[in-house]
C-alpha cells in the first residue's frame, strides 16, 4: 500500500446557471477588472488515500465522486492522482 | 389513524411543526432518529425541513446516506407514501427517489416569505383533497430551492402529470419551469420546497397548507373504511 494525494474538482455543469460565478463576475467588475468574462464557482478537495496503486487510487476517487462528492444531475467532476 | 414517522437529522428544524402539522390532521405522528434501522411500523414516512449535516457538500447529500435512509427507500419501494419539504425534498433527489436536484437560488439571497403555487396533481397521497390548479399561499424558507433536471427528466415529468406544484405570478428561485414540488412515477413519493406545514392554522397566517396532512390522513380512511368516512370527519377537523 502507498499513500496518494487525490485531487477532485467538482464543477458545476455548464450548461446550468451559476448565481455565485455571476455574482463574482459582477463583484470584480465593480473593482474595476473590466477584462472577467465569465466566472464559474465549483469545489476544489483534497484526499490523502491509501491504495496498492496509483490507478487504484484514481478508481477508488471515482467512485467517491460518483457516490458522494458529486451530484451526476448538476456537476463534473475531474481528479488527479500523485504519490504523496 | 394513520402512523406518521418524522425522521429527525442533525440539522432538522421544522421536525416539530411537521409533527404538530401531522397531529392536527388526526394522523398518530412520532420521531424517529436519523440512525434508526426501522420506521416503527409507519404508513407514512415524511422528511422535514432543516439543514441537515449543516448543507455540508450539498443539501441533503450526506443525509441521505443516513441509515434510516434504507428503511426509507424499501417503503418507497413497496408503494409507501413519502413527502419531503424542502431539505428533505432535497434528501429525496439526492437518494434518487425523486428526480432533479436543488441548486442554489438564481438570485443567492436566503428567501423566507410567503409565495404563491398552483396545485397541478391531486392524484397523490398528500394533494388528493385540493382542487387540480387551485392556488395557494405558502411560505418558502431556503437558500437551495432551484430545481433543476435534463429536458428529458423535465419533459417526462410534464408529460405524466407529474409537477405537483408550480410557482404561479413569481418564480422565487429560479427554477426550472417553476417548478415547486414533484412526484415520482409511482406517485407515492411526493417532495415539496415551501412549507405547508407553516400554514395550517389561521393563527400562522392561512390554512392553504392543512389538507397536505389532511390528504395523508384521509387516505386511509378511503383504504380502511370505504367513501364514507373519506368525506366526512377529517376534512373539517383542522
Amino acid at each position: 500500500m502507498s499513500a496518494f494525494r487525490v485531487e477532485i474538482r467538482v464543477m458545476p455543469r455548464v450548461s446550468l446557471l451559476d448565481p455565485q460565478g455571476q455574482a463574482v463576475s459582477h463583484a470584480l467588475h465593480a473593482l474595476g477588472f473590466a477584462e472577467v468574462g465569465d466566472v464559474r464557482v465549483g469545489k476544489h478537495l483534497v484526499l490523502r488515500v491509501e491504495a496498492p496503486s496509483r490507478d487504484d487510487a484514481a478508481a477508488r476517487a471515482r467512485a467517491m465522486c460518483d457516490r458522494l462528492l458529486a451530484n451526476p444531475v448538476t456537476e463534473d467532476f475531474q481528479l488527479q492522482v500523485e504519490a504523496a | 389513524m394513520r402512523r406518521v414517522a418524522i425522521v429527525v437529522f442533525p440539522g432538522s428544524n421544522c421536525d416539530a411543526d411537521t409533527l404538530d402539522a401531522a397531529r392536527a390532521a388526526g394522523a398518530d405522528a412520532y420521531f424517529v432518529w436519523h440512525k434508526a434501522g426501522d420506521l416503527c411500523q409507519a404508513d407514512v414516512v415524511i422528511l422535514p425541513g432543516g439543514f441537515s449535516y449543516g448543507d455540508y457538500l450539498r443539501s441533503g447529500a450526506i443525509a441521505r446516506f443516513s441509515p434510516v435512509l434504507a428503511a426509507v427507500t424499501t417503503h418507497a419501494r413497496a408503494g409507501g407514501p413519502v413527502l419531503g419539504i424542502c431539505n428533505g425534498f432535497q434528501i429525496l433527489c439526492e437518494a434518487g427517489l425523486l428526480p432533479g436536484a436543488l441548486m442554489r437560488n438564481a438570485r443567492l439571497r436566503f428567501l423566507s416569505r410567503p409565495v404563491r403555487v398552483l396545485v397541478e396533481a391531486t392524484d397523490t397521497p398528500f394533494t388528493h383533497l385540493y382542487s387540480f390548479a387551485e392556488e395557494l399561499v405558502l411560505p418558502v424558507a431556503h437558500g437551495d430551492g432551484r430545481f433543476v433536471a435534463d429536458e428529458r427528466t423535465t419533459a417526462e415529468l410534464e408529460a405524466e402529470g407529474r409537477v405537483v406544484w408550480r410557482y404561479v405570478g413569481e418564480n422565487p428561485n429560479g427554477s426550472t419551469r417553476n417548478i415547486a414540488g414533484v412526484c415520482n412515477a409511482g406517485r407515492n413519493v411526493v417532495g415539496i420546497m415551501p412549507h405547508p406545514e407553516r400554514r395550517n392554522a389561521p393563527a400562522l397566517g392561512g390554512t392553504d397548507g392543512a389538507r397536505v396532512f389532511l390528504s395523508m390522513e384521509a387516505a386511509h380512511a378511503t383504504q380502511h373504511a370505504g367513501g364514507v368516512r373519506a368525506g366526512g370527519g377529517h376534512h373539517t377537523g383542522v
